[in-house]
């Protein structure tokens, strides 16, 4: 008999997103169950947690489970699933804003944790599901609704923050680049610890200015940097300054990294949902002897 | 001989003070004495002032006492705060070094100096001055030494067998030097023996702590926050030991929803806090609340609001707790009045979260979770771990790949069966708007009624086991007190005082706080003829409740205290006193 094999098929449902045409969200989707298939996964053995906004709506359009949790708080959803259940393939997913605005502290030391899960921003420079506001992505200059005479923020640099954060894995993806999109989230998936990947996925409702075309003349891939280590931390800076964060592609992995699971004492394999609750009564008295 | 003494030691925060009142306190909890402590501290590193008042009784103790038999001193400070609280004949001991002195004013009470200092520098450390304190005690209430071998042994074991024996003669030393300085045992500093019984002696933190472990808690996730962070530190060390782990969080936010996110992974995960961390959990809880999931938290209360007063008594969460977060979930809020409670009720709070699939919120006050005591053995046979509809040990019938689990299945007790990422055939979306079912996104009006029908169904009717705690002995009373959380005890002894004095006084504790369980409460403030909540905050947010949910408005009267220190008996006595006279029933 030969074995079936899981294809990206396995990952759709029937729900019609309600994305307007043409939004980069659904790269990103296609990729992200390319991805599972591609690793031969189970839509079971996958929980995609998502934040709020147009992205965050991802998690119900896959066929996996999915939790839609509150703004901002994917991966914390996210990171307590996974101590939960180690054996998960957990995806945290969101919009700029979600992981950079409201979430920017989860985000932070999420990096810094380094559990093993996979994050992905759908990154478009502006808040869509609340009808064109500017986002902490937005370019200086970049009129919105809450911007009439242009944003006077700086635009927040997501990648070279990741990596001054220690992140350990570091992934620029674009929607029009879908199988790169894919080999990248694969890499993550596959990494032990924190993958960050963001992606440009253009809003082609509310930003007339970081378009397909602008991002297409402006996108730097890692293959086009003669002899690019990814596993140099310091070049991968310095790659993401020169480029003015438009590189994509793998940009950094730490070949060494350690997920925060493994680092933890006493921390078995065996997740801790399949772990028995109760205790041992010795083991109960032996606690409780302490306070005599 | 006494029955029992009270004892206050007091210096510089930041000194080691903690030392030799933990001494103290272990070494009596092991000849058998019942305890209660309470620790005055302020929120600050070094400096300040800070005390321990313990109380030391043959009879189980839940309340400090009015006043002060001894008073163990520092630094001058520690006698001009605390000496007036001295009763007639009481004794401050305190070091000679500083030449200390009574604040004027201050009469009949004697003062002993001992020199901790140079008799400690002697034997070779002057941090050894804490011990001399606690022989000085030992020497006043005319106790045996051996005792505190034991204890001595356990501090300083590590340290080699010197520094265990130097402690001793230094404990040795204070006693005798007091003993020499009173000539003979004062009668009334003896305590009567006592049961020579060995009983746990912990705050409530460590108890609800071992309730999480006991009930199956393998994750808890926190961040530091006065007085909650003891459940994390006591968990950090032990949690290791099962396999589980704890994660010091970016801000409470964080450790909310992560502990919701290992719930609904299927671990039994849960966070601890106060009323600033409480109110950062708001919106998560509203999330556990609409989506179903299971998690526990602990609301450890302090003075509020804003920063209020971090390390001082109070019970203003009360309200926040039952209703803070947007738009209308169900949630169950159960308060433990004991050390004991705290534990019990831990351990079902977990039961109550995946039977019901609702936060849980286990409401302390910081007399209740730091006030160290003498606590009756836990009993591990009473702690059941129930899972309701919890299905992640099931094997799930196979079912069509796109029919969705129904996470949320419209049934009678409005509770839905509850598969885990992981499992196969257990498929569905989880969201925080309003969906269906199978958990997908839904506008429509008619689910949305039915769906808020659905949740708020669920704690229709709900009781837990001893919904409050009574102590009703008359039919019919001419007072009832309504308290909750650490005031069980200072009620009770005020109102042995009433009761010597013929009022008929009946007592409830409220430990379901929401729902409020008022067909429990109804009949004992229908048979009361006045009923008095104490309570403490300064809007009278237990007498409220009561208020709503049972009525009788005419006849609800209130003592409140706010500034920030636990009841004393006598102030219930005799605000109560007064009350009562008012309604010339006295």
């Amino acid at each position: 008999m030969t074995e079936l094999k899981v294809t990206f098929k396995e990952f759709r449902n029937d729900v019609a997103p309600n994305w307007c045409p043409g939004c980069g969200d659904f790269a990103v989707l296609a990729a992200m169950q390319r991805a599972f298939a591609n690793l031969g996964l189970t839509p079971e053995q996958v929980a995609v947690v998502s934040g709020i906004g147009c992205s965050g709506r991802i998690s119900g359009y896959i066929h996996t489970y999915g939790f839609h949790g509150t703004h901002g708080r994917a991966l914390a959803l996210a990171q307590g699933l996974k101590i939960a259940n180690r054996d998960l393939v957990v995806v945290a997913s969101g919009g700029d804003g979600d992981g950079y605005a409201i979430g920017m502290n989860h985000t932070i030391h999420a990096i810094r944790r380094n559990i093993d899960l996979t994050y992905i921003v759908m990154d478009n420079q502006i808040y869509g599901l609340t009808k064109g506001q500017t986002s902490p992505r937005s370019q200086m200059g970049f009129q919105t609704k809450s911007t009439p005479k242009g944003s006077i923020e700086s635009p927040l640099a997501p990648l070279q923050m990741a990596l001054a954060a220690g992140a350990t894995f570091v992934a620029q993806g674009f929607s029009s680049d879908v199988n790169q999109l894919v080999a990248i989230i694969e890499a993550g998936i596959r990494h032990p610890g924190f993958a960050m990947i963001n992606v440009f996925s253009p809003c082609v409702t509310f930003n007339k200015i970081n378009t397909y075309d602008w991002f297409r003349e402006h996108v730097v891939p890692v293959e086009t940097i003669e002899g690019y280590d990814p596993h140099d931390r310091n070049k991968a800076m310095q790659a993401l300054m020169e480029t003015d964060g438009m590189l994509t592609g793998i940009i950094y992995q730490d070949p060494d990294s350690v997920s925060y699971e493994d680092r933890i004492p006493g921390f078995q394999k065996t997740p801790l949902v399949k772990q028995p609750l109760k205790l041992e009564r010795a083991e109960f008295e032996a606690l409780v002897a302490e306070f005599m | 001989m006494v029955d029992q003494l009270s004892w206050k030691v007091g210096g510089q925060q930041g000194e080691g003070i903690e030392k030799p009142g933990d001494l103290f306190a272990t070494a009596l909890n092991r000849l058998g004495y019942y305890l209660y402590g309470y620790r005055h501290f302020s929120s600050r590193i070094k400096g300040g002032h800070t005390n321990n008042k313990i109380r030391v009784s043959i009879r189980p103790v839940r309340a400090l006492s009015d006043d002060l038999d001894i008073l163990v001193a520092f630094d001058q400070e520690t006698i001009d705060l605390n000496a007036r609280e001295l009763r007639k004949g009481g004794v401050v001991i305190a070091d000679a070094k500083w030449n200390p002195r009574l604040p004027e004013g201050v009469g009949d009470v004697r003062l002993i100096s001992v020199p901790f200092t140079s008799i400690a520098q002697e034997l070779g450390s002057t941090l050894m001055k804490n011990m001399v304190a606690v022989g000085a005690t030992v020497g006043l209430m005319d106790l045996p030494v051996e005792p505190f071998q034991e204890v001595v042994t356990e501090l300083w074991g590590r340290k080699g067998a010197t520094v265990v024996e130097k402690n001793m003669q230094a404990i040795a030393r204070g006693a005798e030097f007091v003993r020499r300085e009173l000539g003979g045992p004062l009668d009334e500093f003896r305590l009567a023996p006592a049961d020579g019984k060995r009983r746990l002696f912990m705050i409530g933190n460590e108890a609800l702590a071992l309730g999480a472990i006991a009930a199956g808690a393998r994750f808890m996730a926190a961040y530091p926050i006065t007085p909650a962070s003891e459940i994390m530190e006591y968990l950090i060390k032990v949690l290791p030991q099962f396999g589980g782990t704890v994660i010091q969080t970016e801000d409470e936010i964080a450790a909310v929803t992560m502990a919701i996110g290992a719930n609904y992974g299927g671990a039994r995960a849960f966070t601890a806090s106060a009323g600033p961390g409480l109110s950062l959990m708001t919106e998560a809880i509203g999330l556990a609340g609409m989506t179903e999931t299971p998690v526990v938290i602990v609301d450890t209360q302090r003075g509020g609001p804003s920063t209020g007063l971090p390390t001082k008594q109070e019970q203003s969460d009360i309200n926040a707790m039952i209703y803070s977060t947007h738009g209308e979930i169900p949630k169950i809020v159960i308060a433990p009045s004991t050390v004991e409670e705290c534990f019990y009720d831990m351990a079902e709070a977990f039961n109550l979260a995946e039977e019901y699939q609702v936060p849980v919120i286990v409401l302390t006050d910081l007399a209740l979770s730091l006030g160290k005591q003498t606590v009756e053995p836990l009993d591990y046979d009473r702690v059941e771990i129930r899972r309701g509809k919890y299905l992640g040990d099931t094997e799930l019938p196979e079912r069509e790949r796109l029919d969705l689990f129904k996470r949320y299945e419209l049934t009678a007790d409005g509770v839905s069966p509850r598969p885990i990422p992981g499992q196969k055939y257990g498929i569905h979306h989880v969201t925080g708007v309003e969906h269906n079912e199978v958990g997908r996104p839904s506008e429509g009006a008619a689910n949305r009624k039915q769906m808020m029908d659905k949740r708020l169904r669920k704690l229709q009717g709900f009781r837990l086991k001893n919904p409050i705690n009574v102590h009703a002995p008359h039919e019919a009373p001419d007072v009832l007190f309504v308290g909750i959380n650490s005031s069980e005890g200072v009620i009770r002894e005020a109102i042995e005082r009433l009761e010597a004095e013929g009022v008929k006084a009946n007592h409830i504790q409220i430990r379901q706080v929401h729902p409020f369980p008022a067909d429990d409460v109804r009949p004992y403030v229908e048979r009361a003829e006045q009923v008095i909540v104490v309570e403490q905050n300064a809007t009278a947010q237990l007498a409220h409740l009561l208020i709503l949910h049972v009525g009788y408005r005419e006849k609800i009267h209130n003592i409140l205290k706010y500034d920030g220190n636990p009841f004393l008996p006598r102030e219930i006595f005799e605000q109560a006193k007064g009350l009562l006279k008012t309604k010339e029933l006295i």
